[in-house]
């Protein structure tokens, strides 16, 4: 951490369980990361490894119950977010926090304009009237860069392509001025070149206003080209965390390992098939007390049936700032894995 | 929009021409005449005369032309007079009943205040009740609230209005006698006391229907709400820190309301076709019951009109409801 800055978002020991019919399902267990004012973290992981129930119970929008959030602190600027009092809280969502979700088709009211659902949060958390919300409201258009931003506020969801309403629920997710920004696989359900554009997008909206963000997605080309820091996920924990560049050249969880060899390589020799991880990301069930990731693990051991795994420090660093991993093998020296 | 009102209006033509042929020529070819209620003392050659005045005797086409003009030329003209004190129909034969030699549209007119005040009532009632109702039941699916009310509304809507009623009467009426069981229509609202004895004899009527429509509606807003609930769009709505208030009352009603506005605008005919049962049950001199004394004594013009006013309303308010999709639902476009 340079010169020990506070960080924005200090995430520390978070669990989250689904209590169903079958037992309680630990979704999140102890998830702890920082982020840093301007920085962008990635969090990679399959469907189901508890990358969005994390980001979604940072700020209460899981359904509860189901869900419960048991333990942990969200430092939001140094104040607890996660004990809040529902009305406080929804002073910090929309308004310090901005998210932006999935499907784009599906996350704006079909009912609504979009310069109505962009103005919603103004009128709310800042107390604009109507005219000034509507400028801003222009104002946001045209950052995420809709033409005409003008002429189109009271144009209604279904009148904007996948691409356009995204960029419309990044300026929802933006129209506060929030110091942190979670998008949740923003880019998962656009073609290619939209998604290639709105990477771009958040790449310059980041030039220009400053935010932090959180970047869930299961693409690891779309984490090289735009995070800073990288937190993998697996079974509900952080599994290893490194700066960008050091865990695409560093990996140490077998997990991130066998990820990265899972990425088709359009240099050398065509490989005869894809690489896959074989096997399925567990269901956790019951309070994990062995590694999750166990029974897909080439380097399996006896230990890895007995305990679960702390992050430990790969660099030196305290575990949070610089490479961790969890995991009780240790990856031989960088040399002998370059080419694995 | 209003190329797309008047285009299905235009389409509304045949559709009703059509309508009127099936409702004429059924009930003509239904048993029993006219006749039949003419006592067996009258001699043959003076029935034949009566049945001659009453144009029973001529083609069933002929009558059928006959009863489209009047129903659509002679009687709107009778209409525009009684309204603006003109004299544009000039005395034209108007459609008669042939039991009560009234015409046909007067005798609905006195008819219709009975079934629109008490009908009219328990339908408002219902759609006031059953809307809350369903919200609440989605908002807390599976709480209490919700199970009483999805148990209620299983037995407003499968039991049927003549033993709901005659329940209401044993108990409020015989036992508690809290409501009369018979409407008077004579009665006049004039000052407080007989307002009093208005509303008293209108609640077992009114609670009667209220509960069957209130059930049926409830049910479209709960199922629409909870379907609107789990869209992405309320996680949107909460994360951008809107109250519940907000994310449910107008985020997710405005968007649960269509379906259900649609239903309750294609009920509304009911309502001017009257209860049937319910008047019955209850003595009220509705639409209802004039349709069943009609039909009782034969009273081919009376049944033809009602049965054909009923079928306007039903296309006139299937109109209404697509109108109102489309503004409710701006993803609607009709051009």
């Amino acid at each position: 951490m340079p010169d020990g800055a506070q960080p924005v978002l200090d995430v520390r020991g978070l669990k989250t369980v689904f209590r169903t019919r079958a037992g309680e399902i630990h979704a999140v267990n102890d998830v702890s990361f920082a982020l840093q004012s301007g920085e962008l973290l990635g969090v990679v992981g399959e469907s189901g490894s508890g990358k969005s129930v994390t980001m979604m119970s940072l700020l209460g929008l899981l359904p509860m119950p189901p869900a419960e959030v048991r333990a942990g602190k969200v430092l939001l600027n140094g104040q607890d977010i996660l004990h809040l009092p529902p009305d406080q809280l929804r002073r910090v969502r929309g308004a310090k926090v901005g998210f932006v979700f999935q499907d784009p088709m599906t996350s704006l009211n079909p009912v609504f304009s979009v310069g109505m659902q962009i103005m919603e949060p103004l009128k709310k958390h800042l107390g604009m009237g109507r005219a000034q919300a509507e400028s801003r409201a222009v104002e946001l258009l045209e950052l995420v860069g809709i033409p005409d931003a003008r002429a189109r506020l009271y144009s209604f969801p279904h009148q904007f392509s996948g691409g356009m309403r995204q960029r419309v629920m990044i300026a929802i997710a933006l129209a506060c001025n929030p110091d942190v920004l979670i998008a949740d696989e923003p880019t998962t359900a656009l073609d290619v070149t939209i998604q290639a554009q709105i990477l771009e997008l958040v790449k310059e909206l980041r030039q220009k206003l400053g935010m932090a963000i959180i970047w869930i997605t299961h693409d690891l080309g779309v984490i090289a080209g735009i995070a800073d820091r990288v937190m993998v996920m697996y079974g509900g924990q952080v599994v290893e965390q490194a700066p960008v560049k050091e865990l695409f050249a560093n990996p140490q969880h077998p997990y991130t390992r066998a990820l990265l060899l899972t990425i088709p390589k359009i240099t050398g020799e065509r490989e005869a098939r894809l690489k896959v991880i074989e096997g399925q990301p567990p269901i956790m069930l019951g309070a994990p007390n062995a590694c999750p990731f166990r029974a897909r693990c080439e380097y399996r051991h006896a230990a890895c049936d007995a305990t679960n795994p702390p992050r430990r420090a790969v660099d030196g660093q305290p575990v949070g700032l610089g490479h961790d991993v969890a995991c009780h093998w240790h990856a031989p020296a960088r040399t002998e894995v370059a080419h694995a | 929009m209003l190329n797309y009102v008047l285009r299905r209006l235009l389409i509304a033509i045949p559709t009703l021409i059509l309508i009127s042929l099936v409702i004429f020529f059924l009930v003509d070819l239904a048993p029993g005449s006219p006749a039949s209620e003419i006592p067996l003392t009258v001699p043959p050659d003076v029935r034949e005369k009566i049945m001659e005045s009453l144009g029973v005797n001529q083609p069933v086409w002929v009558r059928y032309g006959l009863w489209m003009k009047q129903f659509f030329y002679v009687e709107p003209l009778y209409g525009i007079d009684a309204m603006f004190g003109t004299d544009l129909a000039q005395g034209a034969p108007r459609l008669i009943s042939y039991s009560s030699r009234v015409p046909v549209f007067q005798y609905i007119g006195e008819r219709l205040p009975q079934t629109l005040t008490v009908i009219g009532t328990a339908y408002v009632l219902a759609v006031l009740i059953a809307i809350p109702i369903g919200i609440y039941s989605a908002y807390r699916q599976y709480s209490w609230f919700d199970q009483i009310g999805t148990f209620v509304a299983m037995i407003g809507f499968s039991v049927p209005t003549f033993f709901t009623g005659l329940l209401l009467i044993i108990v409020f009426t015989v036992n508690l006698h809290w409501f009369p069981s018979i409407y008077n229509t004579s009665l006049s609202v004039t000052d407080w006391a007989s307002f009093k004895t208005q509303v008293q004899q209108m609640t077992l009527p009114v609670i009667t229907l209220a509960l069957f429509n209130a059930a049926e509606i409830s049910r479209y807003t709960r199922s629409s709400m909870l379907e609107n609930l789990a869209q992405d769009y309320v996680r949107t709505a909460r994360a951008k820190g809107m109250g519940e208030r907000t994310v449910v009352l107008k985020h997710v009603l405005r968007n649960s309301l269509i379906p259900v506005v649609t239903v309750i605008a294609l009920g509304i005919p009911t309502v001017f076709g009257g209860a049937i049962i319910t008047e019955q049950v209850f003595k009220i001199n509705g639409i209802g019951a004039a349709l069943i004394g009609a039909i009782q004594v034969n009273d081919l013009p009376v049944v033809q009109t009602i049965a054909f006013l009923t079928a306007i309303l039903i296309v006139l308010f299937n109109l209404v409801a697509d109108i109102l999709y489309g503004l409710l639902d701006p993803r609607i476009r009709y051009d």
